[in-house]
């Protein structure tokens, strides 16, 4: 399956995601930039803060509890559709998924 | 055919003895290269050295449970030597209710307030060692956890000396019944005594992060008697650790000084180079899991009950996982090193750890030249932690 980042400035990057592997796991493994995911997944730093695609929103769902606690510390502007990436497990309804990146994380 | 299992690679290794500690990396390797899960001979317990098996252990706390101890000792055959932890040594659902109240203290909201304090402490400080020869334990790495985490804690003056001995009592008490727990232990009550007085809430600045959270048994999340455990979580595991944090990238920066001149070049980058000696030097050696059930781990079938025991240093070097993994690369993709741990227990104080690393490495980058090695390096022993008691640094 796959992902496409959409960087602050634009720029798109397509990548192979796993299922079961997270959005900020699989951008970490290609070296996407725009995501750090310093506490790895824990829900811990609000450093893979992403914004889904407006089209997809509704695949993905809303956000995990405690999620906004974390999303409240985030560097970038946080929107309606903003989520941490490392809540969302990829999966078959999510194959092609479009996240947006925030200009920083920290 | 056999029905049997096939037999695990086992090791005479002693992985809390000083001449491991002295040099423990080619035994992580012998560990990795010889199997998923190795049985250590000595101590009876089952052993995981690659990144995948830590991981995995780390991230399944239902199998892997830390209720029963996080060190060699079974809490449920022996008694532990102390009260055990509400985070630490707990499962869910306890564990979540007490943890959720010192993620909240240490919370991304807290550093923003704690930041800029922070830094000009470190700017402080860090300006007054150019042009010098320095301990970089001593004068640095303990100096400045020193000076600014007792104060936001609200911790009294009066015996703070107390602090770095009982840390090192609690990280060597996971330890097996050898000589450096055992003299850990017959030094303890002081230590203990100072500690378990000051987690009470009239002994703790009312600005304090200690009395917030007192305050959230006032809001009936936790008990008053759990308050006090959860502030001495916060005086086991918040100074040493990071002291050690500190340390290891001192002496990552002296080793690698391309690298501090990378640093120099771009003090932004201070952050991850802290995370970068989190990763490499692994403050934070080995923890133990106790298993709940019969599970399958690496090919190997486990009983009930059994201890495995994490080496998250060599996960952290495991070249399965690391490009060149020996290198100290502080523009390196940091994110999956377990130094931190990973999962449920992943170390709630993270946040103030980095900020403290971030900003210290900061002010050298502002500050120093350069930073060289002026003497021999001393090792300091503990079960658990690993780190230096003397590092000359000439600070240009």
């Amino acid at each position: 399956m796959k992902i496409t980042f959409v960087a602050a400035d634009g720029t798109r990057t397509q990548v192979q995601a796993r299922e079961g592997d997270s959005v900020m796991h699989t951008a970490v493994q290609n070296d996407v930039d725009g995501i750090i995911g310093e506490c790895g997944g824990s829900m811990m730093c609000a450093t893979c803060h992403c914004y889904v695609d407006d089209g997809w929103t509704e695949a993905v769902g809303g956000q995990e509890e405690g999620e906004s606690d974390l999303l409240d510390c985030a560097a970038s502007e946080v929107r309606p559709t903003s989520r941490l990436s490392c809540q969302i497990r990829m999966r078959a309804e999510l194959d092609g998924i479009v996240i947006h990146l925030p200009e920083s994380q920290l | 055919m056999s029905l049997d299992t096939p037999a695990l690679p086992r090791s005479g290794l002693d992985p809390f003895s000083t001449d491991f500690f002295d040099d423990p990396y080619p035994e992580h390797e012998k560990l990795r290269e010889a199997g998923p899960v190795v049985w250590l001979e000595r101590y009876g317990v089952h052993a995981v050295a690659r990144h995948a098996e830590v991981h995995r252990v780390l991230n399944d706390w239902a199998t892997f449970c830390s209720s029963r101890g996080v060190g060699l000792q079974d809490f449920s055959r022996e008694t532990p030597w102390r009260q055990p932890s509400l985070v630490l040594e707990t499962d869910p659902p306890e564990h979540d209710r007490a943890r959720k109240v010192l993620a909240r203290v240490l919370s991304p909201l807290t550093m923003r307030e704690l930041r800029d304090g922070f830094a000009a402490a470190a700017e402080a400080l860090v300006a007054g060692l150019v042009g010098r020869e320095i301990d970089g334990i001593a004068d640095l790495a303990q100096a400045f956890p020193l000076s600014v985490f007792p104060d936001r804690i609200g911790l009294a003056r009066q015996g703070r000396e107390h602090l770095l001995p009982y840390a090192g009592l609690a990280f060597n008490a996971f330890g097996p019944d050898n000589a450096l727990r055992r003299e850990a232990m017959a030094r303890a009550a002081p230590h203990v005594a100072w500690v378990t007085e000051q987690c009470r809430r009239g002994n703790l600045s009312p600005d304090g992060l200690g009395a917030r959270i007192h305050a959230a048994a006032d809001a009936g999340e936790v008990t008053p008697e759990e308050a006090v455990l959860l502030v001495r979580s916060l005086l086991t595991a918040g100074i040493d650790t990071t002291v050690n944090g500190i340390g290891a990238a001192l002496y990552c920066l002296a080793r690698f000084p391309n690298q501090f001149q990378a640093l120099r070049a771009d003090p932004k980058q201070a952050r991850n180079a802290f995370e970068e000696a989190v990763r490499l030097e692994s403050p934070v050696q080995t923890f133990f899991r106790t298993t709940t059930r019969a599970v399958e781990l690496g090919g190997a079938i486990l009983p009930e009950g059994a201890k495995v025991l994490m080496f998250l240093a060599s996960a952290n070097r495991d070249p399965r996982r690391w490009d060149r993994p020996d290198e100290y690369d502080i523009a390196r993709r940091t994110s999956g090193h377990v130094g931190f741990g990973s999962g449920i227990h992943m170390c709630v104080g993270q946040l103030i750890a980095r900020l403290e690393g971030e900003v210290v490495l900061e002010a050298l980058a502002r500050h120093a030249a350069a930073i060289e090695i002026a003497g021999p390096p001393v090792r300091s022993y503990n079960n658990t932690l690993r780190g230096l008691a003397r590092l000359p640094l000439r600070i240009r």
